[in-house]
């Protein structure tokens, strides 16, 4: 038997509302199977199993709002023994306050007096994160279950407060029949967290290198002259491969920070793309490296309005290993990122533009482009991050190799 | 197609990509992506709808051509003609 938790689907998330089951008891599920909706600040989400065998029973209703890591589903594989939903390495972001290890499906404890205290598995880790003894502690969730605002606040109370408090508070098990549309502001706080965390947590190092767009970007003019207006390429879809083909190198960037470096098997860049009402969201190209400069643009193509319509894949949000981010036309000459815990490092990509340009002992007038990397200095050196933007230049000057 | 209607089709997908704009207020030489804070991938999808609604091709090196009003209008009447 599996047990089958609501995953963390980045960074920011710390709870998500169940609002559609999408498949019922009794039906088998393959691996990639679409179980559920969820709705999170990043909107409503597709969720997906990473294992086989038969939907044994629902254990969250819909409209429950619940805490990453609770147990949503059992899903039967033919074993005796329950073993834990296989969650992806990269969605184990945030041990300290998310339960995934949680084992208990009925949040409750015996005091010495023989009653249950009751207490949601998010209250329960920040509690014994923090060594609050929570036999002590009055709950204001639904029928007097002890919740992370409770513990916060009895935090707050005892002594300095820790990185969970600052976070905003936020009810578990709160049930709201319909749920919030992610809007503006949700997306907005979401940001505002991920990025606190990483300024606060992440000694970042910044390196910078301009460099000679034209070969690249005639390769993509003559791509674009063969295909049809639906097909045709961004220039970014190239950049985007050659980080790919950087980042196979130069392992170590392609990784995540959680007590030492964790290298990744696959190669999942996260896109940065902004919406219109503000705030950015980053899907995942999976599998970047294995894909052509072709199926990138075919996957940005599809992925940048399901993005903007918050309608992307839980693997989508949960799995990327790096990030891209891209000003455009128009834009800035250069952009210094901030990393996306736990990945290790961020490229940053400045407008292309006419600039002149020394090469071979001549001066010309060439399209070039500033691009950073900011990396963690816990998990890499200048010296590999130079490393990768000297790879990074050498796979632009050869796009047909792309 | 009348040059009326060309402009209207013109405004309406313009409004799909930038729901919270209207576009037409937009001055006939105001640059179109910088007016309503288009993105270059957005910009390219303006162009495949606008090729596919009024069924002409847009060659990549006459993008420059759609960047104002007055240009792309004019250019897409030119299109439509032929």
């Amino acid at each position: 038997m599996i047990k089958f938790q609501m995953p963390n689907l980045g960074a920011d998330m710390e709870a998500g509302t169940l609002v559609e089951w999408r498949k019922q008891t009794g039906e088998v599920l393959h691996r990639g199977d679409i179980i559920a909706d969820v709705e999170t600040q990043k909107g409503l989400i597709e969720i997906e199993v990473f294992e086989e065998g038969t939907l044994e029973k629902l254990l969250v209703k819909e409209g429950e709002k619940v805490p990453v890591g609770t147990v949503l589903a059992l899903i039967n594989d033919g074993k005796a023994e329950v073993s834990e939903s296989v969650i992806p390495a990269e969605e184990a972001q945030k041990p300290e306050i998310h339960p995934i290890e949680e084992k208990t499906e009925t949040p409750h404890e015996k005091t010495e007096e023989g009653e249950r205290i009751k207490i949601s598995p998010l209250a329960r880790k920040i509690a014994e994160a923090n060594q609050v003894d929570i036999s002590l502690l009055k709950g204001t969730g639904p029928e007097g279950s002890i919740v992370k605002k409770d513990v916060e606040e009895a935090i707050s109370e005892g002594e300095k407060p820790t990185q969970e408090v600052e976070k905003k508070t936020e009810e578990i098990k709160e049930i709201s029949a319909k749920p919030v549309t992610a809007n503006a502001n949700a997306v907005r706080m979401a940001v505002a967290a991920a990025m606190s965390k990483s300024n606060r947590e992440i000694p970042h190092y910044y390196l910078e290198k301009r460099m000679d767009m034209s070969k690249a970007m005639d390769w993509v003019k003559e791509a674009n002259k063969e295909l049809p207006i639906q097909k045709r390429l961004l220039p970014v879809a190239l950049l985007i491969k050659a980080v790919a083909k950087a980042l196979d190198e130069v392992p170590d960037l392609n990784a995540t920070w959680e007590n030492g470096l964790q290298r990744k098997n696959e190669i999942n860049i996260g896109f940065v793309v902004s919406l219109r009402s503000g705030g950015i969201v980053v899907p995942a190209i999976l599998q970047t490296d294995s894909k052509s400069v072709d199926e990138i643009m075919e996957n940005l193509n599809d992925l940048i309005p399901r993005a903007r319509a918050f309608k992307l894949r839980s693997s989508e949000l949960s799995q990327s290993t790096f990030t891209i981010t891209s000003i455009g036309e128009g834009g800035a000459d250069k952009v210094f990122g901030l990393i996306y815990p736990p990945q290790v490092g961020i490229v940053g990509f400045g407008e292309i533009s006419e600039q002149p340009f020394a090469d071979e002992g001549m001066l010309g007038i060439r399209p070039v482009v500033d691009v950073t990397l900011a990396a963690d200095h816990r998990a890499t050196d200048g010296l590999i991050g130079s490393k990768f933007l000297a790879a990074l230049n050498r796979h632009l000057q050869n796009p047909e190799e792309l | 197609m009348t040059e009326e209607e060309i402009k209207k089709t013109v405004f309406q997908l313009l409004q799909r990509i930038a729901p919270e704009t209207d576009p037409s207020q937009l001055m006939p030489e105001e640059n179109i992506r910088e007016a309503l804070n288009i993105d270059s991938f957005d910009a390219l999808q303006f162009i495949v709808s606008i090729s596919e609604k009024l069924n002409v091709d847009i060659p990549e090196e006459d993008y420059g051509k759609t960047s104002n009003l007055k240009s792309l209008l004019a250019y897409l009447e030119k299109k439509v003609k032929k």
